[in-house]
C-alpha cells in the first residue's frame, strides 16, 4: 500500500468517526464503544476492499458486510452515509421513531445495510447463509463478517465458524472485533474468550491478529489469498480513536451531553488535520 | 378434493411423500434448497443429498445455524426448506427463525417431523405439544399441521412457493386415510369434511380421522356433527368458523398440541370477537411429552375419538 493510500484510509477512518460522533450527538446517547471500534476497518473495506455501488444497493453481485454485532450500526450508517447510499441528513434521525435508522442494522429499512442484525450471534449464520448463496449463485461476491468478542459468547457463532470451514465458504471473512469489553466489563472477566486465533484455527481457517486500527495491517489481512476462509482478529480497544470514551470504564452505550460530544468530535478533527498535515508534508 | 375416510390407516407413509417430493421439487426448481441437521435418512433424502450436495446440505446437529444459513440463503435469493424433528424446529431454533427469516423478511419453510405424541418412542425430550403456539406468535407466519399424504403431496409445493415463515408439522409415519390422491386444497381454506346440525368438530393433523370416527360414534347416539380440516392454523379460516359457530351452535376443536396457543386458542380468539358459543376442547392439558406408542399416548393425553365424542356431548348441553 503506498502512502497516499493509507493516508486516505486513514482519512477516511477518521471522517467516519466525525460523522458518527455527529450522529450520536443528535440523539444525545448510543452504542459509542463497539461503533468507534469498527471504524478502521469499515474505512479500510469501504475504502478500497469491497465492490459497491451506492446507487444500486441491491445489486446483487456486490460485496456485502454482515455486522453481526448490529449495535455498531450508527458506525455502518456513517460510513455509507458518506459514501452516498443516503444523505448525511438522515443521521440526525437515528433512533427516532419511524426513522430509517435503528440503534442495530435492519436491511429492509436502511439502504447499504445487507443483513438484519442485534440479536448477538445470528449475523454470523446469516453471513454464512449469504455467502454460500451467492457461490452457488455463480456470483463472484464476497461477505464481510463483522463480529464482537462478547458476542463469542453465543454458541451459534461456532456452529456458523464450523460450518464456514467444513462446507469451504471461503468468499467468508470472518472479522472478529476483539475490543476487549461487553457490556457487563471486560470480556477477560465475564467470560473469556481464550486464545481467539488458536481457536479460529482449530476450527478450519486461516487466521491471523492485527492492529486494529492499523489500516495497512487490515487491507493485507483481508486480501490475503489463501484457500481456507480467513478470520481476521483486530487487536482491538472499544472506544478506539477518541482518548476520553477509550478510558471510560463503561463505554458500551453512553449519555453525555451536547458539549462533551463536541470535545469529542474536536479530538478526532485534530487527528484528521495531523493526517492531512502528514499529506502537505510528505 | 373427494374424501375415503374409511378408518383404515393411509396407504403412504409421510416420510416416503417428502423423501420424493423433496428432490423432485429441488430438481423441477434451481432457486429451491434444502438444508437438513442430521436427519436426512430419517425422511429418505440421505441419497439425494449425497448426489447433489449444492442442492441438499446437511448442516449437522446445529438447528439455530440452519435457520440463520436458511435466512442468508433467502437473501441471496433461494427458497429454503429446512426439516428436523418438531421440538428442534421450533424450540430449539426459535430466537433464528423469528429474527433471521421473520423480522428480517426472508423466507423459509420449516418441516417439523413427528408432532405431538406422533414422536412416541422418542419421548419427552423429542415431542413437540407448544410448536403450533410457537409459530402461530411470529407475526405473519403460516402454521399446518398435514392431515394425510394426499395433502402433503398438493400442499407442500403450494407452502413452498408462499412468502415468509412457514412451518408444517407432519407424522413422518402413516396418519388416518382422509383424502383421495390427486385432492387438491388452498391454504387458509378450511375443509368441510362432513355435515351436522348439533355441533361442529374442527380437527388438525393427526386428530382429522379422529374426529370423523367420534362424528360416526356421535351419530349412532343421534347426535349430528360437522367435521372440519382445519389444516391451516394460521391464517386461520374465520370466515369458516364463524359460519359453523352460526349453524351449529356450538364448536368443539380436536389437536394433538397443548391447549394452549394453539387450535383451540386461534378458534375461541375469532369466536370471542365474532361470534361467542360455548367451545370445547380436546387437546393436550398442559403438560410434558412421555415415552410410548403413539395411540397408547393419546389415549394417556385424551386425544381419542372417544374423548373428542365425549366432548361434543358436554359442549352440546351447555347451549
Amino acid at each position: 500500500m503506498n502512502a497516499q493510500t493509507k493516508r486516505e484510509l486513514k482519512k477516511f477512518a477518521a471522517e467516519i468517526r466525525i460523522t458518527l460522533l455527529e450522529e450520536l450527538k443528535a440523539r444525545g446517547f448510543g452504542h459509542i464503544g463497539g461503533s468507534l471500534s469498527v471504524c478502521d476497518v469499515l474505512a479500510v473495506l469501504y475504502g478500497s476492499v469491497m465492490r459497491y455501488r451506492p446507487e444500486e444497493p441491491n445489486w446483487p453481485d456486490r460485496d456485502k458486510l454482515v455486522c453481526s454485532k448490529g449495535h455498531a450500526g450508527p458506525a455502518v450508517y456513517a460510513t455509507l452515509a458518506l459514501k452516498g447510499f443516503f444523505p448525511k441528513e438522515k443521521l440526525a434521525t437515528l433512533n427516532r421513531t419511524g426513522t430509517m435508522l435503528p440503534s442495530h442494522c435492519d436491511k429492509n429499512k436502511t439502504p447499504g445495510i445487507d443483513c438484519t442484525t442485534g440479536s448477538l450471534g445470528q449475523g454470523t449464520s446469516q453471513a454464512v447463509g449469504m455467502a454460500l448463496g451467492d457461490r452457488l449463485k455463480g456470483r463472484p461476491s464476497r461477505t464481510f463478517l463483522i463480529v464482537g468478542d462478547g458476542e463469542l459468547d453465543e454458541g451459534q457463532c461456532w456452529e456458523a465458524a464450523m460450518f464456514t470451514a467444513a462446507k469451504k465458504v471461503n468468499n467468508l471473512v470472518w472479522i472478529v472485533d476483539d475490543n476487549k469489553k461487553q457490556l457487563d466489563g471486560p470480556t477477560a472477566e465475564i467470560l473469556p474468550v481464550f486464545d481467539l486465533r488458536a481457536k479460529f484455527e482449530a476450527f478450519g481457517f486461516d487466521a491471523v491478529r492485527v492492529a486494529g486500527n492499523d489500516v495497512e495491517a487490515l487491507y493485507g489481512a483481508l486480501t490475503r489469498p489463501s484457500d481456507k476462509p480467513l478470520a481476521v482478529i483486530m487487536d482491538n480497544v472499544k472506544g478506539s480513536g477518541v482518548k476520553a470514551v477509550e478510558e471510560t470504564a463503561s463505554n458500551h452505550s453512553m449519555t453525555v451531553g451536547p458539549e462533551v460530544w463536541d470535545s469529542y468530535i474536536a479530538s478526532v478533527k485534530a487527528d484528521l488535520e495531523a493526517i492531512e498535515k502528514e499529506g502537505v508534508e510528505a | 378434493m373427494k374424501v375415503i375416510y374409511n378408518g383404515k390407516p393411509d396407504v403412504k407413509a409421510f416420510k416416503d411423500v417428502l423423501g420424493t417430493r423433496i428432490p423432485e421439487m429441488l430438481d423441477a426448481d434451481p432457486d429451491l434448497i434444502y438444508l437438513d441437521a442430521d436427519l436426512m435418512s430419517c425422511i429418505g433424502t440421505a441419497k439425494y443429498a449425497k448426489a447433489h450436495p449444492d442442492r441438499a446440505i446437511n448442516c449437522g446437529i446445529a438447528e439455530a445455524n440452519m435457520a440463520g444459513i436458511a435466512a442468508g440463503l433467502s437473501a441471496a435469493g433461494f427458497k429454503p426448506i429446512c426439516h428436523t424433528f418438531g421440538p428442534f424446529a421450533s424450540r430449539r431454533c426459535f430466537d433464528q427463525v423469528f429474527l433471521s427469516a421473520g423480522y428480517a423478511k426472508n423466507d423459509l419453510t420449516m418441516i417439523g417431523t413427528d408432532p405431538g405424541v406422533c414422536a412416541a418412542y422418542n419421548g419427552g425430550t423429542h415431542m413437540p405439544f407448544e410448536d403450533m403456539a410457537l409459530y402461530r406468535a411470529i407475526p405473519g407466519a403460516t402454521v399446518i399441521d398435514v392431515t394425510d399424504t394426499a395433502m402433503l403431496e398438493d400442499i407442500l409445493p403450494k407452502v413452498v412457493a408462499r412468502q415468509g415463515v412457514k412451518y408444517m408439522r407432519i407424522n413422518r409415519k402413516a396418519n388416518d386415510l382422509v383424502y383421495e390422491a390427486g385432492s387438491e386444497f388452498e391454504i387458509g381454506k378450511g375443509v368441510v369434511l362432513r355435515e351436522g346440525g348439533d355441533c361442529a368438530i374442527i380437527a388438525c393433523g393427526f386428530m382429522v380421522g379422529r374426529a370423523l370416527k367420534a362424528a360416526e360414534m356421535l351419530a349412532e347416539k343421534g347426535i349430528s356433527a360437522t367435521v372440519v380440516d382445519m389444516f391451516t392454523v394460521k391464517p386461520l379460516d374465520e370466515a369458516l368458523v364463524v359460519e359453523l359457530a352460526e349453524k351449529t351452535g356450538c364448536i368443539v376443536t380436536a389437536e394433538n398440541h397443548n391447549r394452549i396457543g394453539g387450535l383451540y386458542s386461534a378458534v375461541c380468539d375469532c369466536l370471542a370477537a365474532n361470534r361467542p358459543v360455548p367451545v370445547g376442547c380436546v387437546a393436550v392439558e398442559d403438560a410434558f411429552g412421555e415415552v410410548g406408542p403413539a395411540d397408547e399416548l393419546a389415549e394417556r393425553f385424551g386425544l381419542t375419538a372417544g374423548h373428542i365424542a365425549a366432548e361434543v356431548e358436554k359442549t352440546v348441553a351447555r347451549k
